[in-house]
């Protein structure tokens, strides 16, 4: 109650005591409780900020206002052109939000401005550039069943398809000669609308066209190890060369003819739903009854076989709700939509840390309704949270990760077909991310069995988990050692990195790199954050 | 002299070969082999047999096999009893020469003559006359009451099958010689693969002692655009990438790693059910009803099958091999080489023997064949590779 009179509190950095309770560790489907060593930093996001009370008025008064050199949209739509929609895929946002999502929310507005200009030849594209297709069921999730049943079944709403050589066309080349590889019908159209949902500051901008609707031949140019290592970090746009790359991409895209109306949207971090609420808060906030729910949901969990406890916990959706929703150029659009990523989630940290550590949750972008496999593991934690900084890394060049996972030997063969294979076949030879660039990922990627599986069920392209070890690059090459808590030990060594049954462990494992006494900082992450270190 | 003999015991034959079923590492202590400290010599059927003392003698599948009960009954009329196995032998004559032993027993040992058509071409292993002859049947010494074998203090050999060992081979290189010798006949079997620009594609299922030794037969001698290996323990993989394996991985990934590298689809949506593809050539080294079907399922059609490890009696369902029009063949010893201008295979080996010797993992003074035979058995497991006897330091030689 006192919380709404004052309003969301911004993120905090405690310092562990020894009067403070454990620290809640997330643990794949599972949770752990760790006591930390007094000293140690505890970082807590800041709570979700307030959503906006009517997010389709917002909409609309986005849609008719837009910001940058931009006409409103109804002045772009007129009969007889060829419109195409484009909006983010199953990826985003983590986990899944309750119904309606904001793409339904947003297309619904684009469409019925559409529908009064009389525009006709409309097409929507997920625009999951190689990512799984999306299932009939998460589409209707996305867009809403009468957006669905209104253009899916004329074959207007549909998965965008990279290996189509037919639905693909070549834009040109940026000025460091990377090639812009696009969606032929988004290239095509009098206008393209992208609808975008923010959920980390490393989204949106140039990068849901020039990644979203691009291919291979393409992407390779910025989904690359010597991109990602010099990305410091992909979160924070102005210090990603990654970034760099899409931008001029987007310069390409536009001096193309391509007309793009860009959409974008930011949410709160209000990530679970009742029952898990508790995982939002501090733990010294922890009230009578978040502590029986915590004991109730973990011992049920313990006693549920794995694909049980997957289960439940990918069929919880997230009262995430809209901050913010800003549309019109591409560049003055995403410079707004940082700024609200920014104002709920920048957390002021001093100074780095010999030790991060970190729970590594069920869910990830690229395992939503699907399973976390070792090398998801490794792109979520090295990949993702350790680049959730500006400025610099949390931790100190040299340092030690302790990450806390289960790390099954475990890949869902639908979705992750050339995970298995990079799993088993890549990672037994190299882990050195170059090495696995410069004498497998082609092949990976011209696969024709992965391409059939990409192109035809619902498999991450060929060459996806090259690209996942590239994200977490960076890291490796920052880190001085990597220990995951509680991981599967096979797996764990396969990755390269060591297994250790406790944290206690962990910590001793990690005095040979940083000696007898480190500091030691924990990010409490999920609900997400973004760490500005300084 | 001392020696192993397996005699014609057949209600310990059959319990080996229950036990073999319920508690493979004892079977062998169940099966008709025993150490008899006072076995006679054998005589020497001919002016061209001389008498060798064994140093080292290897113990390979085969002899596992009969030692636990469990090789083909296939075998019973082209063995006599009693025998001392043993057929990989690095011995001494009498007057001071080590020398290796090619165990086969073909026509000229035989007295045969004119020989079969296949000795007279130096396929010994085709041999027709393996049961005629002045010596009693046996495939090889070592399989033959007449001639004795390896596990022994003494025994016999022909002229014919003796070959001196280079002064830098250590007994444990030469030991591993006929293996060898085994593994490159089948390394070229399939005829010369190409080379390693545009070649062929082979795959070998196990690396044991046969499935290293083919592997490095296959790098020396017939190379390919990439080997693939079915590996199974940390030292068989090391061994199989230190001979030039290009790919090692568990066996549970063959199939998902020849699909890969030959560029194969597959039947299944992301779990392979089948590929409609696969390697030119599969080795298979191991012998199993499991490795047999493995390899069917990995050639790709049109392609080929060669067993190098003995198999027995198997249950494989042969439709594969019908549709895809698959060649399953065996490799059977050695003799001369036709896809190398005919070479003898024993030639051949004896150059790459050099640094063999480190496969020999451990060895056992004959008293100890118990343990010799569990660390055998379980040589995988216990990151061992080759297991022999050691006769250099037994009383009676």
């Amino acid at each position: 109650m006192s919380d709404r009179k004052r309003g969301p509190r911004p993120g905090f950095v405690l310092e562990v005591d020894r009067s403070t309770p454990p620290t809640l560790f997330w643990h794949g489907e599972g949770f752990r409780l760790e006591k930390l060593p007094v000293g140690s930093r505890v970082i807590y996001a800041p709570e979700p900020l307030d959503a906006i009370a009517d997010p389709r008025g917002a909409i609309r008064h986005a849609l008719a206002n837009p910001i940058g050199d931009s006409e409103p949209l109804d002045a772009l739509l007129f009969s007889g052109m060829k419109l195409t929609i484009a909006f983010d895929d199953i990826s985003l946002p983590l986990p899944p939000m309750e119904r309606p999502d904001i793409r339904q929310m947003i297309i619904e507005e684009v469409l019925e401005l559409a529908a009064r200009k009389g525009v006709d030849d409309v097409h929507l594209i997920a625009a999951l550039a190689l990512h799984r297709r999306m299932t009939e069921d998460e589409l209707r999730h996305a867009v809403g069943d009468r957006v669905y049943d209104a253009f899916a079944p004329s074959g207007a709403l549909y998965n965008h398809d990279a290996e189509d050589p037919d639905a693909m066309v070549m834009l040109g080349e940026t000025r460091h000669g990377e090639a812009v590889q696009f969606s032929k019908r988004a290239a095509d159209s009098d206008l393209l609308v992208y609808v975008n949902i923010n959920l980390v500051a490393m989204n949106g901008g140039w990068k849901s066209t020039a990644t979203g609707l691009a291919g291979y031949a393409g992407i390779r140019h910025h989904h690359n190890v010597d991109t990602l290592r010099a990305s410091k970090s992909i979160m924070d746009k102005d210090k990603s060369k990654f970034h760099d790359i899409n931008w001029r991409m987007g310069t390409v895209i536009r001096e193309a003819g391509v007309k793009i109306f860009q959409i974008e949207s930011t949410m709160n971090n209000d990530a679970f739903p009742g029952s898990l609420a508790f995982l939002q808060k501090r733990e010294w906030e922890w009230t009578a009854r978040d502590r029986a729910t915590f004991v109730a949901v973990s011992k049920t969990l313990d006693r549920l076989p794995a694909r049980s406890r997957r289960s439940i916990f990918h069929s919880t959706k997230a009262p995430h709700k809209m901050t913010s929703v800003q549309a019109g150029e591409v560049e003055a659009v995403h410079e707004k939509t940082i700024a609200q990523v920014h104002r709920q989630q920048l957390v002021r940290v001093e100074g780095q840390t010999d030790i991060l550590t970190m729970g590594l949750p069920y869910i990830g972008p690229y395992n939503v309704n699907s399973i976390m496999n070792p090398i998801l593991v490794m792109c979520l934690g090295l990949g993702y949270f350790f680049n959730l900084y500006r400025n610099k890394p949390l931790v100190r060049e040299g340092g030690v990760l302790i990450m806390s996972h289960p790390t099954p030997w475990e890949f869902h063969p639908v979705h992750h077909p050339s995970y298995i294979d990079f799993f088993e076949q890549v990672l037994s030879v190299s882990t050195d991310p170059k090495v696995i660039e410069r004498d497998f990922e082609k092949q990976f990627a011209e696969d024709e069995w992965y391409r059939h599986l990409y192109r035809t069920s619902y498999a991450y392209h060929g060459v996806h988990p090259f690209y996942m070890w590239y994200w977490g690059s960076h890291a490796l090459e920052h880190l001085g050692r990597v220990i995951i808590v509680g991981g599967d030990v096979k797996s764990v060594r396969r990755l390269g990195f060591q297994p250790a049954s406790t944290m206690r462990d962990a910590l001793e494992m990690a005095s040979d790199v940083v000696g007898r006494n480190p500091t030691l900082t924990h990010i409490h992450n999920p609900p997400i954050f973004l760490s500005e270190v300084v | 002299m001392k020696a192993l003999v397996f005699e014609r015991d057949v209600p310990r034959f059959a319990a080996a070969k229950v036990l073999a079923k319920l508690a493979p590492a004892r079977a062998h202590r169940a099966g008709p082999l025993r150490l008899d400290e006072h076995h006679a010599e054998p005589a020497l059927p001919g002016p061209e047999w001389q008498r060798i003392r064994p140093r080292v003698a290897g113990i390979c599948g085969s002899d596992l096999a009969t030692v636990q009960g469990t090789s083909s009954r296939y075998f019973e009329p082209i063995v006599s009893f009693p025998f001392v196995p043993g057929h990989e032998v690095v011995a001494d004559t009498a007057d001071g020469q080590r020398v290796v032993l090619e165990p086969v027993l073909g026509c000229v040992t035989r007295n045969i003559s004119p020989a079969c058509t296949w000795c007279a071409s130096g396929q010994l292993g085709r041999c027709e006359h393996l049961t005629f002859g002045n010596l009693r049947p046996g495939l090889q010494s070592g399989f033959c009451c007449d001639t004795g074998g390896g596990w022994s203090t003494g025994m016999i050999a022909h002229r014919s099958q003796l070959h001196a060992v280079p002064d830098e081979l250590t007994d444990e290189d030469a030991v591993m010689i006929e293996p060898m010798a085994c593994c490159v006949h089948a390394a070229l079997s399939p005829g010369l693969l190409g080379g390693t620009a545009g070649g062929a594609i082979a795959a070998v299922i196990g690396a044991g002692t046969i499935g290293a030794l083919t592997i490095r037969a296959i790098t020396a001698l017939n190379p390919v655009t990439h080997l693939v290996v079915a590996a199974r323990h940390p030292e068989q993989v090391a061994l199989a990438r230190s001979f030039g394996a290009h790919t090692v991985v568990d066996p549970s990934a063959l199939a998902r790693t020849v699909r890969r590298i030959t560029g194969s689809m597959a039947i299944g949506d992301g779990d392979i059910e089948r590929l409609t593809g696969g390697a030119d050539v599969v080795f298979d080294c191991v012998g199993t009803e499991e490795s047999i079907a493995q390899a069917l399922s990995v050639v790709r059609p049109g392609g080929r099958v060669v067993l190098v490890g003995m198999p027995a009696t198997v249950s494989i369902d042969l439709t594969p091999l019908w549709h895809r029009e698959v060649a399953l063949v065996g490799a059977y010893a050695y003799g001369t080489e036709p896809a190398l201008g005919g070479r003898r295979t024993f030639e051949l080996a004896i150059e790459l023997a050099p640094g063999l010797g480190r496969l020999v993992s451990a060895t056992y003074p004959l008293h100890d064949h118990s343990l010799a035979f569990d660390h055998a058995l379980n040589a995988g497991r216990r990151g061992a590779t080759k297991i022999c006897f050691d006769l250099r330091k037994e009383k009676q030689r």
